[in-house]
């Protein structure tokens, strides 16, 4: 009997302890499978953030380190300098990359930083119960907008993929979701590609992974994803937004 | 005989850090200390396996730092008074997952932008934490140019010695004048190995992680139990000071940084009245210098602390005296600097 899949060696053998229906599963698996396909697990060092994945560091079997919130990049950036043969890769929430650690992801994208960062872009703030994030939507209730998201006081969600795709130091954007197979299939390619791109010396990589939250949402696994195709993917339009020529 | 060089405070602790083995330098322009960032900047950028970075802040530039100790190299930031407010929680974060690293405080007058002269108001900032949370920084106070550079080696040493971040306490003064400062061979320590912890990609062996947190309480406990015999170890083994003129005083002033070496000219300016004063330098502020407070408290029973702020180390003398002997302040705030002659007339009120 063929053995067609299997757990990656650069995820440990520890269940997750995320929600049902959370994506962070899923986005955990395809970085270890792509770290396997490249064969870079032993030279890779996580930046795990605050927020509910601050527990990445228990999931990946690589070496990782824990950051303050907001400053991955950073941590990132002064790792990357000491050991440039490493893979460095950082996986942070919106409140995280999008909130309070905006200057670290503008400059470290800025600085062409040859990390990879995973952005996972779940429209609220998890761990801490259900607060809105900078990527909420207008009219969406969370505990901090409980009368719907007011653009004239909380201004409006911010589009990460394309604001960071300005900057002349970054070598590949994507946007991708996780809300379906296809989707799926789509954002293992894109995650490739960023850490292709990392290995090939060519910059700063970022994928932003539009992720369901059912917990804080109010919502079921499968009522969750369909909110999130329904009005997360038209306002976070899926697609590369940066691409250096050379990565396939 | 080593190399003897005319330097400017600030490119003197550069100076000597490269000559310690630091490669990596992350900071953030402030007065009065970017010369020290411009020194790396020009070193630094020229050398193989190293890195210069100009952070977007301060709060970056610690954390960069926190990363580069991770993978077990030497590496150091800069930045004075509101800058180093903002490395507050990088630094908690440093000490509590135990990698040694340098810090580097040029102090100014405060609070909030407050001045651009000396101050000492960082005191409390530096010694009793800073950050949240039960650590400390080992914290080394030079007073010459000369000690700038020694002192900024020994941090380095020191930091790798207890895997703990440690701090240079200096001031705008310090950092600005010029001193002839000689490097001199460094006797070679035993130093721990840092193969165990870490981070350079797990090829070999076990994954390593650097997890500042635990969610049970009894485990985070015991990081703080460990943590807090580094600092018993340092408090043992690790105090410095330095006394001047200590027997027949009637009064011991206590000081560190710039305002010791006012003081010693005080001293002679008394000796020349007939007034017989001496100084305690404390050299560590962590771990402070208690013992050789309270045994002169026995013998004097007249003190006077001087700083540049409205008394911080005061406090520290006056737990070491306890009791046995009077302990008056004297300080000057916002960058100002206080005179010999006024701290003589001062002195003066306390011994009629």
């Amino acid at each position: 009997m063929k053995k067609v899949f299997g757990s990656p060696k650069s995820l440990t053998k520890v269940p997750f302890t995320y929600c049902p229906g959370c994506h962070h599963g899923i986005a955990h698996r395809l970085i270890a499978e792509v770290l396997d396909e490249f064969g870079v697990r032993e030279k890779t060092i996580g930046v795990c953030p605050v927020g509910c994945s601050v527990f990445a560091y228990v999931f990946f079997n690589c070496d990782m380190i824990c950051a303050a919130h907001g400053r991955a990049p950073a941590v990132a950036t002064g790792m990357k300098r000491s050991k440039p043969d490493s893979i460095i890769f950082t996986y942070q929430g919106d409140g995280d990359l999008a909130s309070i650690g905006t200057a670290e992801i503008v400059h470290t994208a800025n600085r062409g930083e040859n990390i990879t960062v995973i952005f996972i872009n779940n429209a609220i703030y998890g761990m801490t119960g259900g607060q809105m994030a900078p990527t909420t939507l207008v009219g969406q209730v969370t505990q901090t907008s409980p009368y719907g998201r007011d653009p004239k006081t909380m201004g409006y969600p911010i589009r990460v993929a394309e604001m960071l795709s300005t900057l002349k130091g970054v070598a590949y954007i994507s946007r991708v979701a996780l809300s379906k197979p296809a989707y799926i299939l789509k954002a293992k390619k894109a995650i490739r590609k960023a850490f292709q791109s990392q290995i090939e010396g060519k910059g700063f990589s970022l994928v932003e992974i539009l992720s369901t939250c059912p917990t804080n949402w109010g919502l079921s696994p499968i009522e969750a994803n369909k909110w999130l195709e329904e009005n997360m993917i038209p306002y976070y339009p899926l697609g590369e937004f940066k691409t250096p020529e050379e990565v396939s | 005989m080593g190399e003897k060089l005319l330097m400017k405070g600030n490119e003197a602790i550069g100076e000597a850090a490269i000559r310690a083995g630091c490669r990596y330098y992350f900071g953030y322009p402030i007065t009065p200390q970017s010369e020290l960032m411009a020194y790396m900047a020009k070193k630094l950028l020229k050398m193989k396996d190293s890195a210069f970075v100009q952070a977007e802040s301060e709060i970056a530039a610690i954390n960069m730092v926190y990363g580069a100790a991770a993978t077990g190299v030497r590496s150091m930031t800069s930045s004075s008074s509101p800058g180093i407010s903002l490395k507050q929680e990088g630094i908690s974060y440093i000490a509590c997952a135990e990698l040694p690293c340098v810090i580097v405080n040029m102090q100014r007058g405060g609070p909030g932008l407050g001045s651009i002269q000396p101050g000492q108001a960082d005191y409390f900032q530096a010694t009793k934490g800073g950050g949240h949370g039960d650590y400390h920084l080992i914290v080394l106070a030079p007073s010459s140019v000369q000690e700038l550079v020694d002192l900024t080696m020994d941090a380095f040493d020191l930091a790798d010695k207890y895997t703990n971040p440690a701090m240079i306490l200096g001031d705008g003064l310090i950092g600005q004048m010029m001193e002839s400062v000689e490097f001199k061979e460094r006797k070679k320590i035993d130093l721990p190995d840092k193969e165990g912890w870490i981070l350079t990609g797990c090829k070999g062996r076990e994954k390593n992680y650097i997890v500042p947190f635990n969610l049970d309480p009894y485990e985070m406990e015991k990081v703080n139990l460990k943590i807090q015999e580094k600092y018993n170890e340092l408090k043992e083994k690790e105090v410095r000071y330095e006394t001047v003129n200590l027997d027949n005083a009637d009064l011991i002033i206590v000081a560190y940084g710039t305002v010791a070496r006012i003081a010693k000219t005080v001293i002679q300016n008394a000796k020349s009245e007939g007034i017989n004063i001496g100084l305690i330098r404390p050299i560590t502020l962590f771990p402070f210098p208690e013992k050789i407070i309270a045994e002169t408290s026995e013998k004097v029973n007249k003190f006077l602390v001087v700083e540049m702020s409205m008394g911080q180390m005061v406090e520290d003398v006056k737990l070491a005296v306890n009791g046995k002997a009077e302990v008056n302040f004297y300080g000057r705030v916002g960058g100002v600097i206080p005179t010999q002659s006024e701290i003589l007339t001062e002195i003066k009120k306390y011994l009629k």
